[in-house]
C-alpha cells in the first residue's frame, strides 16, 4: 500500500473526486495561487483551473453561503475553512442554511457540500485560534459531523464525504497533517456512522476521536506494561454515531473513559457517557470518566497549553480510578 | 428611456446641511411625492390592455391572498411570523413578467407574492401558512419558506440578509452548468446592511467580471426594516449607491409603478443574461400592510404617511392606466371578484386540508439517497 501523509491523502482524495465528477469545486482563502495556509490543496489549481479552484476573499459567511447556494444547484463545493475558528464567522450559513434548507423546503431543495479544514490546537495559536468543533457542529441535525485521524481514514472519509448528499462538517486533526500512514489505492471509501477499533483490549475501553487517538494508543502501550488491557475507540464519525461498536466494547470491558480535546460542559465525552449508562448500565464496574480540555480559553504561553489539553498521565489517572486501582 | 444611474461619477458629501446624498436623493424625506415615475425618467410602457389586464388579475390575487392570510392570522388559524407584501405588488409582479423556465427566483420571508407569481397553486401556498400537510413544503416551513423548485422559487428564508450569499453562489452555478438562467435575488432595506450583504455582493461584483454571475439584485426598499426607517438605520440612505462599492451598476424604480417597474425589468433581465455580470434595481416601495401581522405598526409611522401611500396603491395606479384606456369599470370589478373568489377557494382548501402525517416530523432532515 502507498503511504503517504494526511495532507496528501486529503489531497488525493479531493483530486480524484474532481476528475470523477465535474461538478465538485473547491473554494477557500488562499487555496489556489498560494496553494493553500497548509498546502492542502497546492497544485489544484494548476491541474483544475480557476473556475473549480476559487480564491475567494477573507469573508467566511459570504462564501461559505455561496458554496451553499452552488450545492442546491446539483454542484458539489468543497470549502475550506483555513482553520475552523473561522467558521464562527459562517455559522449563520453552515447552521440556518446548510443544515435546515432540506427540511424546510421539505426534501425540495438539498445541500450536497463538505467544509473542511483543521481543527484543534496544539501549535500556541492561543485563544481565538484554538476550538474543537464536534460537539458544537455535532448538535445540530442536518448536519453530518466526522473526524479521522490516520491518513487512510482522510481520504477514505474525503472520498464518502464529497459524494453525500447532505452537509459535511469534516474536522482535520491539523497538528497531523505531516503524519505518515498506508493509504489504499483506489475508491477505498471509509463510511460515515462507523467507528474504528484502534486497538483491541479487555480491561478497559478508551474512547476519543481526531489526534486523541494517537495519544490513546500511547497510553495503552504504557498500560499494557502494567498488563491492563485496553481497547482503543476511534469514534472517526462524531454523527451519525456508532453506538454499537461502543456498547459492545464496554459490554465487554465494563470501564470506560473518554477523552476529548475540547471542553466538557455539554460536549462529544458527556453524549458518550450517555449513551453508554442508557445501553450498558448493567455491564458497567465504575462510572464513566471523562477527560476534557480546561475550562478556559486556550492560552498562548506552551506550558499552559499543553495544560489545557489531555495528557496521558490524566488518562492513566481515569484509568486507575475506573479499575479502582 | 429611464436614466441608468451607474457607478460614476461618484456623489461625495457636498454640505453638511444636505448630507452626502441629498443632491440626489431625499431619502430622508421619502414620501409617495418624492417617489414620482417622472423621477425614474421611464416613459410610459406600451403593453396590450389584455397583458396590463392579466397582471392587473394577479396584483388582485396577491392583494385577496394577503388579505386573507392576515383574516387568518388574527382567527389564530395561522401560526408562526406572518410577512405581507400588499403595496409591493407593482416589484415582484413587473420583475417576474420576465421569469425564463431557466431562471431562478430567491427571496426573504415576505414571499407569498413571489410563489404566486411563478405559478405555485393558491390552495398549497394557502395550506402552507395554515400548517398543513397540503401545503406547498408539506407544513414544515410555514410562510417564512416557501419553496416550488419545479417552478423557480428556491426560498423563502426567514434570517434578514442570510440568503444572500446562496443566490449569488446558485448564479455561479448556473453560469458554470452552462444555462442561460438568472438568479432574481429579492432582498429588503433591512438586509442591507447586514454583513452577509456586503459579502455576497462583493462575491457577485468579483465573479460577474468573468461572467460569471448572473444576478439581479432587486432592493425592495420599504423604507422600513421592521419598525425603524431607512435613516434611522444608515447615515448613507442612498441604498442602491452601495453597490457601487462593488462594482455593481445600478438603477432606481419607482416601485409603485408597475409600468416602470415592467420597463427597468425588461432591460435588467436581459443585461444580466447577455452579460452574466450582477446588476441591481432599487424598488421604492411601500407595505401598506404591518411588517408582521402583529406589528405595532402605528408607533413608528403615522396614519398621515399610510394614508398619503396608500393614494399610490400599485393596484389602483393599473386601474387608472386601465379605465384611462378605456377598460370598462365593470370589467375590473369583475376582475376583484374572481380574484377573492380564487383566495377564497384556497382558504376553504387550506382549512379543510389534513395536518401534516406525524412522520412529517423526521423526513427530509438528511438524504438518505443513493451516494453519486
Amino acid at each position: 500500500m502507498p503511504v503517504m501523509t494526511y495532507r496528501e491523502a486529503l489531497r488525493s482524495a479531493m483530486a480524484d473526486e474532481m476528475e470523477r465528477d465535474e461538478s465538485v469545486v473547491i473554494l477557500g482563502e488562499d487555496i489556489g495561487v498560494y496553494g493553500g495556509t497548509h498546502l492542502v490543496t497546492d497544485g489544484l489549481l494548476d491541474r483544475f483551473g480557476p473556475k473549480r479552484v476559487i480564491d475567494t476573499p477573507i469573508a467566511e459567511g459570504g462564501f461559505t453561503g455561496a458554496a451553499i447556494g452552488m450545492a442546491m444547484m446539483g454542484m458539489r463545493p468543497i470549502v475550506e475553512m483555513m482553520t475552523w475558528n473561522f467558521s464562527f464567522q459562517a455559522v449563520d450559513q453552515i447552521i440556518q442554511n446548510a443544515a435546515k434548507v432540506r427540511y424546510f423546503s421539505a426534501g425540495q431543495a438539498g445541500v450536497p457540500m463538505v467544509i473542511r479544514g483543521p481543527n484543534g490546537g496544539g501549535v500556541q495559536l492561543s485563544a481565538q485560534h484554538t476550538h474543537s468543533l464536534e460537539g458544537f457542529y455535532g448538535h445540530f441535525p442536518g448536519l453530518k459531523v466526522v473526524s479521522p485521524v490516520t491518513p487512510h481514514d482522510a481520504k477514505g472519509m474525503m472520498l464518502t464525504a464529497i459524494r453525500e448528499p447532505n452537509p459535511v462538517i469534516f474536522l482535520e486533526a491539523g497538528a497531523l497533517y505531516g503524519t505518515k500512514g498506508e493509504v489504499p489505492e483506489g475508491e477505498a471509501l471509509v463510511p460515515f456512522g462507523k467507528a474504528r477499533i484502534a486497538r483491541e483490549g479487555t480491561d478497559v475501553t478508551l474512547v476519543g476521536y481526531g489526534r486523541q487517538v494517537n495519544m490513546l494508543l500511547r497510553v495503552a502501550d504504557r498500560l499494557a506494561e502494567d498488563e491492563i488491557s485496553a481497547e482503543v475507540i476511534d469514534l472517526r464519525s462524531i454523527r451519525p454515531f456508532d453506538e454499537q461498536t461502543l456498547v459492545e466494547s464496554v459490554r465487554k470491558t465494563h470501564r470506560a473513559v473518554v477523552v476529548q480535546e475540547q471542553w466538557r460542559w455539554y460536549s462529544v465525552a458527556s453524549e458518550v457517557a450517555a449513551i453508554i449508562q442508557e445501553q450498558a448500565f448493567d455491564d458497567l464496574d465504575a462510572p464513566v470518566e471523562r477527560v476534557s480540555g480546561a475550562e478556559a480559553p486556550a492560552p498562548y504561553a506552551r506550558n499552559l497549553e499543553i495544560a489545557a489539553f489531555p495528557n496521558e498521565q490524566q488518562v492513566i489517572d481515569a484509568v486507575n480510578r475506573v479499575l479502582y486501582r | 428611456m429611464a436614466t441608468t444611474k451607474s457607478q460614476s461619477p461618484r456623489r461625495k458629501a457636498s454640505s453638511q446641511d444636505d448630507g452626502p446624498v441629498a443632491a440626489t436623493k431625499t431619502r430622508a424625506k421619502k414620501g409617495p411625492g418624492t417617489s414620482s415615475p417622472s423621477r425614474n425618467g421611464a416613459a410610459p410602457l406600451t403593453l396590450d390592455t389584455e397583458t396590463t389586464l392579466d397582471l392587473y388579475r394577479k396584483m388582485n390575487v396577491i392583494r385577496s391572498f394577503e388579505d386573507a392570510a392576515q383574516r387568518g392570522f388574527r382567527q389564530g388559524k395561522i401560526g408562526g411570523y406572518l410577512h405581507l407584501y400588499s403595496g409591493q405588488e407593482a416589484v415582484a409582479t413587473g420583475l417576474l413578467s420576465f421569469y425564463q423556465d431557466t431562471d431562478k427566483i430567491i427571496t426573504a420571508y415576505r414571499d407569498h407574492a413571489h410563489a404566486l407569481l411563478l405559478g405555485s397553486h393558491p390552495n398549497e401556498v394557502m395550506a402552507e401558512l395554515y400548517g398543513k400537510g397540503t401545503g406547498l413544503v408539506k407544513g414544515k416551513g410555514g410562510s417564512m419558506h416557501l419553496f416550488d423548485v419545479e417552478n423557480g422559487l428556491w426560498g423563502g428564508y426567514g434570517i434578514v440578509g442570510g440568503h444572500i450569499p446562496l443566490g449569488v453562489g446558485m448564479a455561479y452555478a448556473l453560469r458554470y452548468q452552462e444555462t442561460d438562467g438568472i438568479v432574481q435575488l429579492y432582498l429588503g432595506d433591512g438586509a442591507i446592511h447586514n454583513g452577509a450583504f456586503h459579502e455576497a455582493a462583493n462575491l457577485a461584483g468579483l465573479w460577474g467580471r468573468d461572467g460569471m454571475n448572473p444576478t439581479l439584485f432587486i432592493l425592495e426598499n420599504n423604507n422600513y426594516g421592521m419598525g425603524t426607517s431607512v435613516d434611522r438605520a444608515t447615515a448613507m440612505t442612498d441604498l442602491s449607491a452601495k453597490f457601487d462599492s462593488y462594482g455593481i451598476e445600478h438603477e432606481d424604480v419607482d416601485g409603485m409603478d408597475l409600468f416602470a417597474v415592467l420597463e427597468v425589468a425588461e432591460r435588467a433581465t436581459k443585461r444580466v443574461r447577455e452579460t452574466g455580470a450582477p446588476y441591481a434595481i432599487e424598488a421604492m416601495t411601500y407595505r401598506i400592510a404591518p411588517h408582521g401581522a402583529a406589528d405595532f405598526l402605528e408607533r413608528y409611522r403615522t396614519k398621515e404617511e399610510i394614508a398619503e401611500w396608500r393614494k399610490r396603491d400599485p393596484i389602483g395606479l393599473v386601474e387608472a392606466r386601465l379605465l384611462e384606456s378605456g377598460v370598462a369599470e365593470a370589467t375590473l370589478d369583475e376582475i376583484k371578484t374572481e380574484a377573492r373568489a380564487v383566495v377564497d377557494e384556497a382558504v376553504k382548501f387550506a382549512e379543510e386540508s389534513p395536518d401534516p402525517a406525524l412522520e412529517e416530523l423526521y423526513t427530509d432532515v438528511y438524504d438518505e439517497g443513493e451516494r453519486g
